[in-house]
């Protein structure tokens, strides 16, 4: 059981770093687009890993589902890929600014005294889920219905952003 | 060997830096905005884990991660908006010469 889970562990971290890594190198914008659906893939296989059934099938059904499809759509739509994904003037300041932020991070990892919990919860969380966000005094009612209004909004404004004149 | 705790979170630092070095480095919008979903996915794992090794009887870990969710679904649709319509009116998505509102 434990070195099934490092096994797919260290398996899914291969990829997902590979694919990441892919989107930001290649040239070809299209090639790039299809990476990021391998990684956001890769990434609900280690949320399964972390025992949040429900997340790993939301993030397949947003990002795998909806998002790459929408981001696509935009390859598809601007015609820039004969002209590929070239970096920029700040390739280097920002090759320097990302490995200065993971020496940063790892270091911190690494020298804090996690309080690990030992006995972990192994039963469906979607139920536990929906009393957080539902459940009136300390739920999340609130941010849920300023959620669907962010989204309404945002709808919208994709619909003015890109009418025809 | 055990997968802890430790080992998620570098993942995750791993991708927010790759994600960042897209964002910064990339001319094309499209390729930043895929960069910035990255950063958002790395930040998923990172909640996720916590939730899982810190505190699992809490659900604001996985809220959180809901709530990220629903933030990046939005955000895509709008940015995605404003490329194509500066694609319409500039013929390009090159970052480096959308350059109207520069001081």
């Amino acid at each position: 059981m434990e070195t099934g889970i490092a096994i797919s562990f260290w398996i899914l971290a291969a990829l997902i770093i590979a694919s990441a890594l892919a989107v930001v190198l290649l040239r070809n914008i299209f090639h790039a687009a299809l990476f990021l659906v391998l990684c956001f893939f890769t990434i609900a296989g280690i949320f399964v890993i972390l025992s949040a059934d429900f997340l790993a099938a939301a993030q397949v059904l947003i990002y795998v589902g909806a998002i790459a499809v929408l981001i696509i759509f935009a390859i598809m739509l601007t015609r820039e890929t004969q002209r590929g994904s070239p970096s920029g003037r700040l390739r280097l300041p920002a090759l320097m600014l990302g490995l200065l932020f993971l020496a940063t991070m790892v270091f911190v990892v690494v020298s804090t005294d996690w309080q690990v919990i030992k006995e972990i919860p192994d039963q469906a969380t979607t139920s536990a889920i929906a009393q957080a966000l539902f459940s009136g005094e300390e739920g999340f009612v609130l941010p849920l219905e300023i959620a669907a209004a962010l989204l309404l909004a945002a709808i919208i404004g994709a619909i003015v952003l890109v009418r025809e004149r | 060997m055990v997968v802890g705790l430790e080992h998620f979170l570098i993942l995750s630092a791993i991708l927010f830096s790759i994600g960042l070095y897209g964002a910064l480095a990339k001319r094309n919008a499209v390729v930043i905005l895929m960069s910035i979903e990255i950063m958002l996915n790395a930040v998923n794992i990172a909640m996720v884990a916590f939730w899982r090794y810190i505190a699992p009887v809490l659900m604001t870990g996985q809220v959180f991660v809901i709530f990220i969710m629903v933030v990046a679904a939005a955000e895509v649709a709008v940015g995605l908006a404003i490329i194509i319509a500066i694609y319409r009116s500039r013929e390009t998505v090159d970052a480096e010469q959308i350059d109207l509102m520069k001081w």
